[in-house]
């Protein structure tokens, strides 16, 4: 049985945070999840994927955010309780249901889980997500521990209900990422059978109908604040004159520092858990006893604005600083030092800072930047467009993916990422805009998230240039999620469909479309020329298992390859292909058999054949 | 209870992880609170696995630079990277078995001098217990349990507040089967290894 659905009240495990708001979302008695993989989200979906094995509970891996939020949609206004999770980024994909969502409502709890990534651990920007609370008029619920993690999902699933409104879950990656002890509760009994009442006067968002909801969801709004002014995850802790405003994880730092600087009896703590709306009441009530406030978030100044507008509003005019060249930045984490400092420095306490060792004399430490995996498809691909594309002047558009890793040197193979599928469609806009030679890159899954409307609008406005589809049959960067084109065999599942690229591509209407096996060489630069000399829009699709995932569903058994006496130091594999099952000993390049996976790609490119398969010797 | 904050570092693939959720798990049984956080972002693409580990009544999960009682490294160059970590107070714990990064191992960058890395940790620390984890591993009967020797030697330092016998236990119970025998026996190695008791 799976270590989530244990049904022993009490009973204390040691949990993910992530696995806590899979446990919570189970004791709430989620029947329908649905999501598409980010990180720090990941792990949440991947329980529920599991327990879905072994339960009722519907869960899907959605093709994008977008579609994961509108089939949970429906799925909530059936009546039956629904997570929707996400990365930050994924948001601003589902933004466009989210903002009439909020104006339909649901009638059973959807709560939609945003995961943000202050510091950018693995994300391409870190936008605070509760500006989509402001900005759709939905609530937000931020945990500061892994155990109210647990909590406070089951109270989003409830005040959704409540509310007849979606609730955003917000976290951040030291949330989802941090463990700790939770007490399992009582696992509620799913409800999986909805059924639809048809009312559209009040679920089709035409203008008529939406002039009615917008009033319905500012009213619900109102309502969600009078809640926020008693609910238990606002509360105040501590005497004090020196008010400090927190929410998240930046109430553990604070709790913390003001315990090391020996300030507990000067200093009141406002924690907001429901952050959003913010309650104005209890705002007010904490800033009358305070001489002055310091809010500690990490992030924009979400709540900093809002406390200050509440003062304004009262006429109180105790001084607010949170945001501000000398106290916090806007960049980044926070961590347990920064904030006690600021804390020190704001309320003018002493703060022995600790003595961190002067490091000026260490020698320069190499970098360990992650790679693409020894025998990565992406790299024997790069390298055919590469060499298919050598003395033209390019430029190359990538995508989000473990593929983006391929604009490290030596391949530097990238030139341009914002977000999920934007490979395609910016590659439209630069081959119309510079009339250069354009190879855009993007991976299965993220063909499948938000690449084929950017493939549409280049077939129908006719636009010039190649398109390599890297497909290694998983999403591979979050950890082996499956996607509409994977064979679901691989999970033991059944019942899936399975949509071949191919096909998509071609039924588009894209004119050259060629398949290759990246691991052949030759044969792949030749196709990749074809399709570059090809007028208007063409596509290679590369397929090659991911060698990570067919090493875990045991189908890579290949040989290690060696460099023999051949060798004249040339260097080409190493300086074109850099794969890392490659070290040099002395001078003289070798090739890691443990690491190696026999792909030959730098057998087939060396200029003396020097690289052979080694004999009797399985790797893999 | 005092706070006692961990740091251990490791190259994606070493068991980091496992070992904290093990450590966890002994905490659990000797009553301590603990709270542990993870950074895994493309580790698995040959990147630093990193993992704070906060024993006793803090609410936070991640350690600032020099707040870290313990250091626990499983490959020497991490080890140097991660004494932003340490103060003079910091005991450091490191396997000496290299795994070059990637841009060592085809000559564009240096790994440092192993002697030299020993002399500097030592004079910034409290005390450096170094050794070859990987040797003892393997005597143990496997490579993977490197992770497991380091948990042996950082037991016997005594500066966590876990007992040997629920290490143990949660080696038994929370370890895949087959490997319980090869772990206890590289958990023994670890703890028979000079340190400060």
């Amino acid at each position: 049985m799976h270590k989530l659905l244990t049904d022993s009240p009490g009973e204390k495990m040691l949990l993910l945070g992530n696995e806590a708001i899979a446990r919570g979302a189970i004791e709430a008695g989620v029947a329908f999840a649905t999501t598409y993989p980010g990180t720090p989200s990941s792990e949440i979906s991947l329980n529920l994927f599991q327990i879905s094995n072994e339960s009722d509970l519907y869960f899907e891996y959605s093709t994008n955010e977008k579609v994961a939020l509108e089939v949970a949609a429906a799925a909530a206004n059936s009546g039956v309780r629904t997570f929707c999770m996400m990365k930050h980024v994924g948001m601003n994909v589902a933004a466009d249901p989210l903002m009439t969502l909020a104006y339909v409502g649901v009638k059973a709890g959807l709560v939609i889980l945003t995961a943000d990534d202050p510091f950018m651990f693995s994300s391409q920007n870190e936008q605070d997500n509760r500006y989509y609370g402001k900005l759709s008029g939905v609530p937000i619920l931020e945990p500061s521990s892994v155990e109210e993690a647990r909590e406070m999902t089951i109270a989003a699933f409830d005040l959704s209900e409540q509310l007849g409104e979606p609730v955003i879950l917000r976290t951040t990656t030291r949330i989802n990422h941090s463990s700790a002890f939770v007490a399992l509760g009582t696992i509620q009994p799913r409800n999986t059978k909805g059924d639809f009442t048809k009312d559209p006067f009040n679920l089709v968002a035409v203008p008529a109908v939406s002039r009615r909801l917008h009033v319905r969801l500012l009213e619900n709004w109102a309502k969600a604040r009078s809640i926020a002014e008693t609910s238990v995850f606002n509360f105040i802790e501590g005497e004090g004159s020196w008010g400090i405003v927190c929410s998240g994880v930046s109430y553990n730092y604070v709790s913390d520092a003001i315990h090391e600087l020996g300030i507990q009896n000067k200093t009141r703590i406002l924690r907001l858990g429901l952050t959003h709306p913010t309650p104005p009441g209890r705002v007010k009530d904490f800033l009358t006893g305070c001489e002055k406030v310091l809010v500690v978030e990490e992030g924009e100044p979400f709540l900093e604005e809002t406390v200050m507008a509440f003062a304004q509003k009262a006429e109180l005019t105790v001084p607010i600083a949170g945001k501000d060249e000398t106290l916090f930045s806007r960049l980044y984490e926070f961590d347990p030092t920064m904030v006690r400092q600021v804390i020190a420095t704001y309320f003018g306490v002493d703060d022995t800072p600790s003595q961190v060792p002067d490091l000026s004399d260490i020698p320069e430490i190499p970098q360990r930047p992650p790679n693409l995996c020894a025998g990565c498809s992406h790299r024997a691909t790069y390298y055919a467009v590469k060499k298919a594309a050598e003395g033209m002047e390019t430029i190359f558009p990538t995508d989000i993916g473990c593929y983006t890793l391929g604009f490290l040197p030596p391949l530097s193979m990238g030139d341009f990422v914002i977000c999920m599928g934007s490979s395609v469609s910016t590659s439209c806009g630069f081959s119309k805009a510079t009339g250069k030679q354009v190879i855009g890159f993007i991976g299965d899954s993220t063909f499948f998230h938000s690449g084929l409307t950017g493939l549409v609008n280049a077939v129908y406005n006719n636009h010039n240039f190649t398109l390599v589809i890297l497909d290694n049959g998983t999403t591979a960067m979050t950890g082996h999620q499956p996607h509409p084109g994977v064979d679901m065999a691989n999970f033991n599942r059944s019942g899936y469909g399975r949509i071949s690229i191919e096909a998509v591509v071609r039924a588009i209407g894209v004119e050259h479309v060629s398949v290759i096996k990246p691991y052949k060489v030759k044969k792949s630069i030749e196709a990749v020329k074809a399709a570059i000399e090809h007028k208007g829009v063409s596509v290679v699709i590369s397929q090659e298992m991911c060698t990570l995932y067919a090493r875990s569903l045991k189908k890579l058994n290949v040989r290690a390859f060696q460099v023999t006496d051949k060798c004249k130091n040339h260097r080409d594999c190493i300086n074109e292909i850099g794969c890392p099952a490659f070290f040099l000993e002395g001078e003289r390049v070798q090739i890691d058999p443990n690491a190696c996976v026999g792909c030959a790609v730098c057998a087939q490119i060396c200029p003396e054949n020097a690289i052979t398969p080694v004999k009797d010797k399985k790797a893999g | 209870m005092q706070t006692k904050r961990l740091i251990i570092v490791a190259v994606g693939g070493q068991g980091n992880l496992l070992a904290s959720k093990v450590l966890g798990e002994a905490a659990l049984l000797c009553g301590v609170p603990v709270r542990m956080s993870e950074i895994h972002g493309m580790a698995q693409r040959g990147g630093v696995v990193e993992s704070s580990v906060v024993f006793g009544d803090a609410k936070s999960t991640i350690i600032s630079d020099g707040e870290a009682d313990v250091l626990v490294g499983f490959e020497p160059l991490e080890t140097l990277r991660a004494l932003n970590k340490c103060s003079r107070e910091t005991t450091v714990i490191t396997n000496m078995t290299p795994l070059p990064p990637f841009t060592v191992a085809i000559g564009r960058g240096t790994y440092p001098d192993l002697n030299q890395l020993q002399t500097l940790i030592q004079a910034k620390t409290k005390q450096l217990i170094a050794f070859d984890a990987v040797e003892l591993a393997k005597s143990a009967g496997s490579v993977l349990a490197v992770n497991i020797v380091l948990l042996g030697a950082l037991i016997k330092t005594g500066i966590l507040p876990i007992t040997k016998e629920n290490l143990q236990t949660a080696i038994r119970t929370k370890t895949k089967k087959a490997f319980v025998d090869v772990n206890l026996k590289a958990f023994d190695l670890g703890f028979q290894l000079p340190g400060q008791a």
